[in-house]
């Protein structure tokens, strides 16, 4: 009970942190506008099989957003090194990497939300009634993504070359949760129940649990000196 | 448990390599209630992999760690919350408020009646009217004493400072080194290290040098009396140099 | 280390005894396989490639959970060295599987399941060596390396389960039972499953030595610039 208060005051310390200076979010959110956009050019408008290629837009724009965001979540810790104030603390290391998880959680989930009310005015597609399944497909996606982004972002947060290497290695890492959640978003797109896909479903609810636990057991090891 | 009541740190043989490289080879030390400690030694010499031990930061290769009764290898997590660290920087959110600052630590120790000991702390430290002020804005001194009231808000048994004057000018410095006395003054322990042998020797009770790894001198500073530090310091640590 | 070097050296001729060995068995005792030709030669090798990748990534992930545990630098040490391995054996299972599919299914890559997983374990492990060039405190490339082959190995499955429904139609090509193997291959398949197994040992063996020996080197550097 103490830990999650704990895990929550970092959550809470990061939200407010970003509702002072505004910039990490609104970054994230242009970001995946833009590379909505760019991609439409970069198909012929009106194009036959353009439901095959929409879930594939919206998941790279979430990824790359979501990049975005990871990459800069450790940069207030390091300013001042909070980061070992926060390793002072009386509580086990995990509490920050659960903390630091959720509040990216938060950045995106917003960041996708806005994208995807957009994405629907862009595409011309009433995405009213498919909320429902978008919702399943969004909250079971995102945080596979941000679990393993985060314990990566933290690690690569004071190594030579962070701004290279965060995105090599992690873009492999999530491609099941690419995958599975592109072909979830097509159904759902296709408004097709989600029964016929409860497979990739427990697929990234396998993905989060695994990877959650992972980063749990050894983030203590990537921000010890 | 100690027998000693008196005992804040007892260190026994505490060294630390990293992987080949040994940065202490074995410091022996024992710190008691009341105590303020200066720690020199030129740069190299191992003082901030110590703070580090000390803070729980590092993890030693061998020896004994002792903190306030908690053995370093049983529960840790209590163990930190005996030590109050002060670095160089200070691990404070330039966009957070004064305020925002010290209650996020606050909730991070699990403190009770958070508000009135945040303000408390803010007015005892001359920052009661920039509590709503963000920490960026702050002055290097106002930082420095928002530093020393983050580290100090869960009562700490020890202080520990790692080179804190570095990035201060002589003038914030000396505000600095005066607040240090007067927490002394009210029974703080204090442990700290520095380079500077400008520095610190009026308020403190015993001196160290820390060269090569090891503590090559500690003595009480009234042992001291009249003899020329600086040429002591430079003896040994010349001396740890060949 | 006198007996580690004759043991060395013994497990080296033997490795070229068995490689000969299977050599011989796959170009000259098995026979020419009627539909494919000379290409299904490739099967008694990318088959041995593809079992050490997945096996060199798993001892990095052993290597990574052991230095967590232990903090003994010596199992970063194999683990780095396996990865290296690893990532050699696994880009020559991606251009032995393209020669393949150039000739089976006349493209240069097909998004086969077993391919496409070893792809994207090729990216991770490459990620992994080029991270372990930015980082320079030997401690903290260690974990850091450990965390990755941790992370990395644990999504092998899922990756492979995600790409196999992913491609669905995609016949399985690969098994034992589809290919209708003659007694011959099998047997053939099996010695070069072995002596490819002798090789990776051999292999991890010296590049482990290596980089005790570069650990040692470091040592040495370290000691001697203490006396200066």
């Amino acid at each position: 009970m103490k830990y999650f208060k704990k895990v929550l005051a970092i959550t809470v310390k990061d939200l407010l942190l970003e509702a002072h200076t505004k910039e990490l979010t609104p970054a994230m959110l242009i970001f995946s506008l833009i590379v909505i956009v760019i991609f439409n050019f970069s198909f012929e408008p009106g194009m036959q099989n353009s439901d095959i290629i929409t879930p594939g837009i919206l998941w790279i724009a979430f990824v790359f957003a979501g990049m975005l965001g990871l990459a800069r979540s450790f940069a207030e810790e390091h300013e001042q090194e909070a980061i070992r104030g926060l390793m002072l603390a009386p509580v086990d290391h995990s509490a920050i990497y659960l903390g630091k998880t959720l509040s990216n959680l938060v950045f995106l989930f917003c960041v996708e939300i806005i994208s995807v009310l957009a994405f629907g005015i862009f595409f011309n597609i009433n995405i009213f009634p498919i909320l429902p399944g978008l919702a399943v497909v969004l909250g079971l996606a995102t945080p596979g993504f941000v679990a393993v982004g985060t314990l990566y972002a933290a690690m690569a947060s004071n190594i030579r070359l962070r701004e290279i290497l965060l995105p090599v290695l992690l873009f492999p890492i999530i491609v099941p949760v690419l995958i599975a959640a592109v072909k979830i978003t097509g159904v759902v797109l296709k408004g097709q129940p989600l029964s016929g896909v409860s497979g990739w479903l427990n697929l990234l609810a396998a993905y989060d649990g695994i990877f959650i636990i992972v980063g749990v057991l050894t983030f203590e090891y990537v921000i010890e000196e | 448990m100690d027998k000693d009541e008196n005992v804040i740190i007892r260190a026994e043989g505490l060294a630390k390599s990293f992987g080949h490289t040994r940065a202490l080879k074995g410091i022996d030390l024992t710190v008691r209630s009341g105590d303020f400690w200066l720690i020199f030694g030129p740069n190299g010499a191992g003082k901030s992999t110590l703070i580090g031990i000390l803070a729980t930061l590092l993890k030693q290769t061998k020896g004994k760690l002792t903190i306030d009764g908690i053995h370093s290898g049983n529960d840790i997590v209590e163990l930190r919350r005996k030590i109050g660290v002060i670095s160089h920087q200070t691990f404070l959110y330039g966009d957070l408020t004064a305020y925002e600052n010290l209650s996020f630590y606050g909730r991070l120790y699990g403190i009770d009646n958070l508000k009135t000991k945040v303000t408390g702390m803010l007015a005892e430290m001359g920052l009661a009217d920039w509590a709503d002020e963000r920490v960026r804005n702050f002055s290097r001194g106002m930082q420095q004493r928002l530093t020393i009231a983050r580290a100090l808000l869960h009562g700490p048994s020890i202080l520990l400072l790692d080179e804190p004057g570095t990035g201060l000018d002589q003038h914030a410095m000396r505000h600095f080194y005066h607040l240090l006395g007067d927490l002394h003054s009210q029974k703080q322990t204090i442990l700290m290290t520095s380079h500077n042998l400008t520095i610190g020797l009026e308020r403190c009770t015993h001196l160290a040098i820390l060269a090569g790894g090891r503590i090559v001198f500690s003595a009480q500073k009234s042992e001291l009396d009249g003899k020329n530090f600086e040429e002591i310091y430079f003896y040994y640590t010349e001396k740890e140099r060949k | 280390m006198k007996k580690m070097d004759i043991a060395v050296f013994v497990l080296g001729i033997l490795t070229f005894l068995a490689i000969s060995l299977s050599l011989y068995m796959a170009f000259i005792y098995t026979p020419l396989e009627k539909t494919m030709g000379a290409v299904q030669k490739i099967f008694y090798f990318h088959l041995p490639l593809a079992w050490i990748g997945f096996l060199a990534f798993f001892i990095v992930f052993l290597g990574g959970v052991l230095y967590l545990i232990t903090g003994s630098i010596k199992w970063d040490n194999l683990a780095y060295s396996s990865a290296e391995i690893g990532v050699v054996f696994s880009t020559l299972v991606l251009i032995t599987g393209s020669i393949w599919a150039k000739r089976a299914w006349n493209t240069w890559w097909t998004w086969d399941p077993r391919l496409t997983t070893m792809l994207i374990l090729w990216m991770i492990y490459v990620g992994y060596i080029m991270m372990r060039n930015a980082v320079d405190n030997i401690e903290r490339r260690a974990k850091i390396s450990a965390v990755i082959g941790i992370a990395g190995f644990v999504d092998v499955p899922i990756v492979f389960m995600a790409i196999r429904w992913w491609r669905t139609m995609h016949p399985l090509l690969i098994t034992s039972k589809g290919m209708g193997l003659a007694p011959s291959m099998l047997t053939a398949l099996f010695v070069s499953l072995a002596s490819f197994t002798l090789l990776y040992v051999y292999l991890l063996l010296i590049r482990v030595r290596l980089g005790t020996a570069m650990n040692i080197a470091e040592e040495i550097k370290i000691r001697l610039s203490d006396k200066l």
